[in-house]
């Protein structure tokens, strides 16, 4: 429970708690965002470079990036009308939160001890990759390929032979 | 050879953390780390805002500013006075927090990809394994940052700046990373300090660097195009060209807001030129090998100093693409090149060193740059312009003397209107 | 080919930026208010009065006949004519302006004033860098600040200075020649007194300036 851990983790909360609790969806993005760098800085605080920097390369630089543009597309300003609420989510929400947290203290008392840290540099993710996971790094760049031409498919314009050379 | 000079900063840092007590000495090395880097760039800064102004005037034939002091000397700090005293104008119905966000998510951003910069023997303040990756992770919150200030300002315009911005810079991301892949694979590390110090050897008189080989002059080629246009930067400023959009993203700006954003444009530029240093231009080596008497730090400055005459020349020089034009030529043209360079680097590193790769490198890389630039060319013609909602062909209003409709009838209307 | 264009370009903006260091007639700039751009003989700015001789009281041409006032377009010139008379340009003794206000936030130089005048006596200036600080009445010229002499006014424009001088001269001239003629015919009226009374004959009148 070092200093940096904590400020770190109280980021990853608030982000995201903040993501569900706010009105405004940009809002909502943005503290979404800040959540999830808060999650790749605890990523790089435990030692996985890989995963913490790709982390923010792909949550922070696409998802996010995706999810505002799709809110700026298709956002209507809407009525702020307060929602009614009831007890029974914070309930549901506190009753799992009990059973969650007896599970994890009931099997820490018998804990054993950590096994050594594994050392994932990003050589050796790079040789996985290629050599013992190549298979599903093919079909993973296929799925990609084949999502890419579809996305294009769909925006294309339908009516692409309007245009006549001038005589 | 680590001359005093040479390692002039590191020294004076390890002398002052002697003085401090040791539980305080990882965070005051820290600070002792960071502080140059908050000086000197933005000190930079206000140097290149006046080479800038200088060297366009002079290339446009005409002096730059030459009244704020001897040759115009004091004119950033003239500049910095004016962005700090101005009025902070804020739209009545803007995001207040998210406008006040913006400004400062983009400088710290643009601050951040620093860490991992070598610019001098032994002076890199995060020595990463995957270096390199996390200055294009950092770099795409600057991404993130441009939209917030368009979307918070609630204009048409802003919004409108801050869409083609944000698709210019995704666009272009992707041939940068490419571009630093070729060099990745050359040098089968992420970690900016081993890439630098792979090009710092000498054979004879002259380095190693990534340039002087055929796909390091392509790559270097397409990484700098990419860091233009990244950097928002002409010809590639349509999202805040001031005769297209006004400011574009950052119209609702003024004063110290507006300063930030030029800062963070600026510095974002010095980052992305810095990378290009360290992977192309090796770094702070000397690029002579009886030069290495002058400081390391030096040589990265002045490799800087050169990259950024160059960009001043290049928006002194051309003019603005438009966005079609930016976007076809990122997704047609930079990115097969990208792609093609990965594979020239594998070739060149499977085959013997000799002038038998060098041949047929240049070779692999110059056939399809011609070829796909001439087809690029043929298949771009000029089209007659058409207009949505409006029924084609049109019979009576085209005269034969005008080819094309040059005005467009009023859709639905009982009879045409005579042109 | 995809490049060609642009290295065209930039030896183009590059040969631009080393000749404006070499070659000075690159730089086209006039470095104002060190460097001022040379003024054509026919400039004209606001209007001033000219004055003969060192007095600017005793030498000034204006005789106000007001035409200039009058026939102004904006209306900026006001004068009010003196009691008493002084000899003008060519000695006859005219009335002159007490007051001759000229308000050059109002003119619009047009030249009327110097064209109508039959005097040669206001004359167009040069001279355009008159800003002042003070609002009320730093842009209304009175007569001392309107006034200036015939060799500025040879200096500033110098063919139609020649010219109005010449037209002067001639004039001075004939006006002496009649006043001499006149002066004799007087010395020889009075010298032959007796002979006067008797003669019916008028004398003919000569030397009438038209």
């Amino acid at each position: 429970m070092t200093p940096a851990f904590l400020i770190l983790a109280a980021i990853a909360v608030a982000g995201t708690a903040a993501a569900m609790a706010l009105r405004n969806p940009i809002h909502c993005i943005l503290a979404l965002t800040a959540g999830l760098t808060g999650i790749a800085a605890l990523y790089l605080q435990l030692g996985a470079q890989f995963a913490g920097l790709t982390q923010l390369m792909v949550y922070v630089g696409a998802v996010a990036i995706l999810a505002v543009f799709a809110i700026m597309m298709t956002h209507r300003p809407s009525s702020t009308q307060r929602e009614t609420y009831s007890l029974t989510g914070p309930a549901i929400a506190a009753a799992l939160f009990a059973v969650l947290a007896w599970a994890i203290c009931h099997t820490t008392t018998s804990a054993q001890p950590l096994p050594p840290e594994p050392s994932a540099t990003v050589q050796q993710i790079g040789d996985a990759l290629m050599h013992h996971f190549v298979l599903p790094l093919e079909i993973i760049g296929l799925l990609l390929t084949a999502a890419l031409i579809g996305a294009v498919v769909i925006a294309m314009d339908p009516t692409k032979d309007q245009s006549k050379e001038p005589q | 050879m680590t001359l005093p000079l040479d390692q002039l900063f590191v020294l004076t840092k390890q002398h002052l953390l002697a003085h401090i007590p040791t539980p305080a000495q990882p965070i005051a090395s820290a600070i002792l780390s960071v502080t140059p880097i908050l000086i000197a760039f933005p000190l930079l800064f206000a140097i290149t805002t006046l080479l800038e102004r200088k060297g366009l005037g002079r290339i446009q034939n005409r002096y730059g500013p030459n009244r704020t002091g001897p040759l115009g000397l004091w004119q950033p700090i003239a500049d910095g006075i004016k962005s700090l005293t101005k009025e902070d104008i804020v739209p009545h119905t803007a995001d207040h927090a998210v406008h006040l966000l913006a400004p400062i998510l983009i400088a710290a951003a643009s601050f951040l990809g620093y860490a991992v910069l070598p610019i001098g023997r032994n002076m890199t303040l995060l020595n990463l394994n995957a270096g390199v990756l996390y200055f294009f992770a950092v770099g795409s919150l600057v991404e993130l940052a441009v939209f917030m200030a368009g979307w918070s300002s609630r204009s048409k315009y802003s919004l409108l700046g801050a869409m083609r911005a944000i698709a210019q810079m995704i666009s272009y991301e992707v041939p940068l990373v490419l571009a630093s892949v070729s060099v990745i694979m050359q040098s089968g590390s992420l970690s900016t300090v081993s890439i630098v110090e792979q090009q710092a050897t000498y054979t004879g008189i002259f380095p190693h660097w990534n340039i002087f080989t055929p796909w390091g002059i392509l790559g270097f080629a397409l990484f700098m195009v990419a860091a233009c246009a990244e950097s928002n930067r002409s010809p590639f400023d349509l999202p805040e060209g001031e005769s297209e959009i006004i400011a574009g993203y950052y119209i609702e700006y003024s004063g110290f807001k507006f300063a930030l954003f030029f800062l963070g444009e600026y510095l974002g530029m010095f980052a992305t030129s810095g990378m290009a240093i360290t992977l192309f231009l090796g770094g702070w080596s000397a690029p002579l090998s009886f030069l290495t008497f002058i400081p390391s730090y030096l040589w990265f400055f002045l490799k800087l100093l050169v990259l950024i005459a160059g960009f001043i020349w290049v928006r002194g020089t051309l003019p603005r693409l438009r966005m079609d034009q930016l976007m076809s030529l990122a997704w047609q043209f930079i990115l097969p090149l990208a792609i093609l360079n990965i594979f020239v680097v594998g070739v060149w590193r499977f085959l013997p060193s000799g002038i038998l790769r060098w041949l047929i490198c240049t070779i692999l890389i110059i056939i399809p740059f011609t070829f796909l630039s001439r087809t690029l060319k043929k298949i771009k013609k000029f089209q007659t312009r058409t207009y949505a909602f409006v029924e084609y062909p049109i019979t009576s209003t085209a005269s034969p003397l005008c080819n094309t409709v040059l005005t467009a009838p009023i859709a639905n209307s009982p009879e045409p209107q005579q042109p | 080919m995809i490049g060609n264009g642009i290295l065209r370009g930039l030896t183009e903006t590059a040969r631009n930026f080393f000749g404006s260091y070499t070659k000075k007639e690159r730089l086209t700039t006039i470095q104002y208010p060190e460097e001022r751009l040379p003024q054509i003989e026919a400039t004209r700015d606001f209007p001033f009065l000219v004055y003969d001789g060192p007095d600017w009281h005793e030498g000034m041409r204006c005789v106000a006949c007001q035409i200039c006032e009058k026939e102004c377009p904006p209306k900026c010139i006001v004068i009010e004519k003196s009691k008493d008379k002084k000899p003008d340009a060519v000695g006859k003794p005219q009335f002159y302006p007490a007051i001759f206000n000229i308000d050059i936030s109002v003119c619009m130089s047009c030249q009327i004033c110097v064209e109508v005048c039959p005097f040669d006596a206001i004359k167009m200036d040069v001279e355009y860098d008159l800003p002042t600080d003070d609002r009320f009445t730093g842009l209304l010229f009175d007569k001392q600040r309107l006034s200036k002499s015939n060799t500025y006014y040879n200096q500033i424009h110098p063919t139609e200075a020649a010219a109005v001088d010449t037209a002067l001269a001639e004039e001075r001239a004939k006006a002496e020649a009649k006043a001499k003629a006149a002066a004799e015919a007087a010395a020889a009226k009075s010298a032959a007194p007796p002979q006067a009374a008797a003669q019916p004959a008028p004398q003919p009148i000569s030397g009438e300036t038209k």
